[in-house]
């Protein structure tokens, strides 16, 4: 266990280093959530009458949070493949290091980072007209790094078994759009018609944006709210699972 | 320690690829003494990498057993990780990350201290020739200096044991000769014992004590290089005649030397094979005064390791070498 920690704490300072010395890496973490707030925000405030309780923003912000975290974190693979390629993966699996601290070093570096973007996202929304419970803000932070999580060890897994920047790209492309669409991350899935509303009620990715926005709205004792935290707890399970296992077989 | 420091019996790997079982390691039996540099050659898909990601604990075998650094390979793969060290091919640092900070962060994984890791690695970056580069990005560095600094990264934990795979390939001729010394001062300074993979024959032949030759997944040769030069090959007899029409009768005389192949001839040459260079100079010569047939030139030359490596396989190291995309899928089965 305290090599465990070691190993994660070193492969995690090292990741967070690399990216905190990337100006143009930096910039553009900063920029993309106040991109999406002050650019697509404003298109919501004539709409709000029509998406229920609450102001544009207290849909319009969980709604970008979960998106930050589910899409944001699957495209860590591709620095993952770059390692590879750089022979750093295979030096760091010839050490003693825990196969799980490789992973999990760099699933943290990724999970600070889509948190500090989070709030920074929260804080640009509060001058244009966010208003929500801190409660919520904090309950749905914690639900987006969790699903920051596993996405970010399901992307190092596949990027891991896939090594080739050419086949990861359009896995991900397939799974992005769809799953993006029918979450009603951008307007909520209530403005669509019966059909598409059954689609996507299958897609578990739609109740976790829906508890987020329940979050937003001060809501934590409905099921809504906790189907969609029950939810990210199973995927992230789900994802770190997958993820350990990939990185602790011996031929990869 | 006692006992080699590789002990490897029956080591085998085979992938499956479309249903089809390949073999790409049949089953290698190898041992490499304390302090002892070892060349492994073979062509590629000969089963050399496979070979060595076993060894390096990197792939699990598929049968067999081994011990490397007085570990079970099977049984206690940290171990063996914790005692060896391993520069591949492909390198061990980020082109963007800092050429010190890599190697410190390495030698954390083995469980050092940053302070333990810095002077180690301060000290390593001196002998390999690397100082002033501690803060370089290794996309900045050059060939030569950035296989270096992975053998920096490779020896920074004091292995015992270390695997070099293919350590001068792409590099120029100096930076070549300048790793050699390199290699060679690891095992006379601190006695680390070395398992090398190259394609190179003049590599092996200048840097190996011993050289193992592995073939369709399965060793073939193992000796010095003389010793595999000798066994193999013989000495190589060429005599150049003055008189064209003459040519025949000393191919007939070639022929009959003691323990000769049957010679070549190309246009006013006889390129024989035969075991003793020295003893089959002295019988021609008498051969030849006897006959009274005048030539301009006779050598006998000790076979080269390319000789060597084409008898045995067939193949010529750097003609063999089947497109990267052709290696078999790494699936279990």
């Amino acid at each position: 266990m305290g090599t465990l920690l070691r190993d994660t704490g070193t492969v995690f300072r090292r990741a967070m280093r690399m990216s905190l010395r990337n100006p143009a890496w930096l910039v553009i973490m900063m920029m993309q959530p106040i991109l999406y707030i002050v650019l697509f925000g404003p298109l919501l405030e004539p709409l709000s009458g029509q998406l229920g309780a609450g102001n544009a923003y207290q849909i319009f912000v969980p709604g970008i949070l979960v998106q930050l975290g589910i899409f944001g974190s699957l495209f860590v693979g591709f620095g993952l493949i770059a390692e590879y390629r750089a022979g750093v993966i295979e030096s760091q699996r010839v050490t003693p290091a825990s196969r799980t601290a490789l992973l999990l070093g760099r699933v943290l570096r990724d999970v600070v980072v889509l948190v500090v973007q989070g709030t920074l996202l929260v804080l640009v929304s509060i001058p244009l007209g966010l208003r929500a419970p801190l409660l919520g803000v904090l309950l749905t932070l914690a639900v987006v790094a969790l699903l920051g999580a596993a996405f970010a060890s399901i992307s190092y897994a596949l990027a891991l078994t896939l090594k080739s920047e050419d086949a990861f790209a359009p896995l991900l492309n397939a799974f992005v759009l769809p799953v993006l669409l029918l979450s009603g991350i951008l307007l909520p899935m209530t403005l669509a018609p019966r059909w598409l509303q059954t689609i996507s009620d299958i897609n578990p990715l739609k109740h976790v944006v829906s508890g987020a926005r329940e979050f937003f709205l001060g809501g934590y004792g409905t099921p809504a709210a906790w189907w969609g935290a029950a939810l990210t707890l199973a995927l992230a399970v789900l994802g770190w699972w997958f993820g350990v296992r990939r990185f602790r077989r011996e031929s990869s | 320690m006692l006992g080699p420091v590789i002990h490897a019996r029956g080591l085998a790997r085979t992938f499956r690829k479309k249903k089809q079982e390949v073999h790409a390691v049949v089953g290698v039996d190898l041992d490499v003494e304390a302090g002892e540099i070892v060349g492994f050659l073979g062509p590629n898909g000969a089963g050399k990498t496979t070979t060595l990601r076993m060894l390096t604990t990197l792939l699990e075998p598929t049968a067999g057993t081994a011990t490397v650094a007085g570990c079970d390979l099977i049984t206690d793969p940290v171990g063996v990780r914790r005692r060896i060290g391993y520069v591949s091919q492909s390198g061990s640092t980020a082109p963007e990350a800092r050429a010190g900070e890599e190697v410190v962060d390495h030698a954390r994984l083995y469980g050092m201290t940053t302070a333990e890791a810095t002077e180690r690695g301060k000290r390593l970056f001196s002998e390999l020739d690397l100082d002033g580069l501690w803060e370089r990005q290794p996309k900045t560095l050059s060939g030569g200096q950035r296989r270096r600094l992975d053998i920096a990264v490779g020896l920074v934990h004091v292995p015992e044991l270390v695997f070099l795979d293919e350590p001068t390939t792409g590099l120029d001729p100096q930076a070549r000769a300048n790793l050699w010394t390199h290699i060679q001062a690891l095992r006379e300074e601190r006695g680390t014992t070395v398992f090398l993979t190259t394609h190179y024959l003049d590599e092996a032949d200048a840097l190996c004590d011993r050289i193992l030759v592995i073939d369709h997944g399965l060793i073939v040769a193992s000796g010095t290089p003389d010793e595999l030069k000798s066994q193999v090959g013989g000495d190589v007899l060429t005599v150049t005649v003055q008189r064209q029409d003459q040519v025949g009768e000393v191919a007939r005389l070639v022929g009959g030397l003691h323990g000769a192949e049957a010679p070549q001839v190309v246009d006013d040459r006889v390129v024989g094979r035969v075991r003793h260079g020295g003893a089959a100079l002295v019988e021609l010569v008498r051969g030849l005064d006897r006959a009274d047939i005048a030539i301009s030139g006779i050598e006998s030359r000790r076979p080269s390791l390319d000789d060597v490596f084409l008898g045995l396989t067939g193949r010529s190291l750097r003609d063999a070498e089947p497109p990267a995309s052709a290696a078999p899928e790494e699936v279990a089965v």
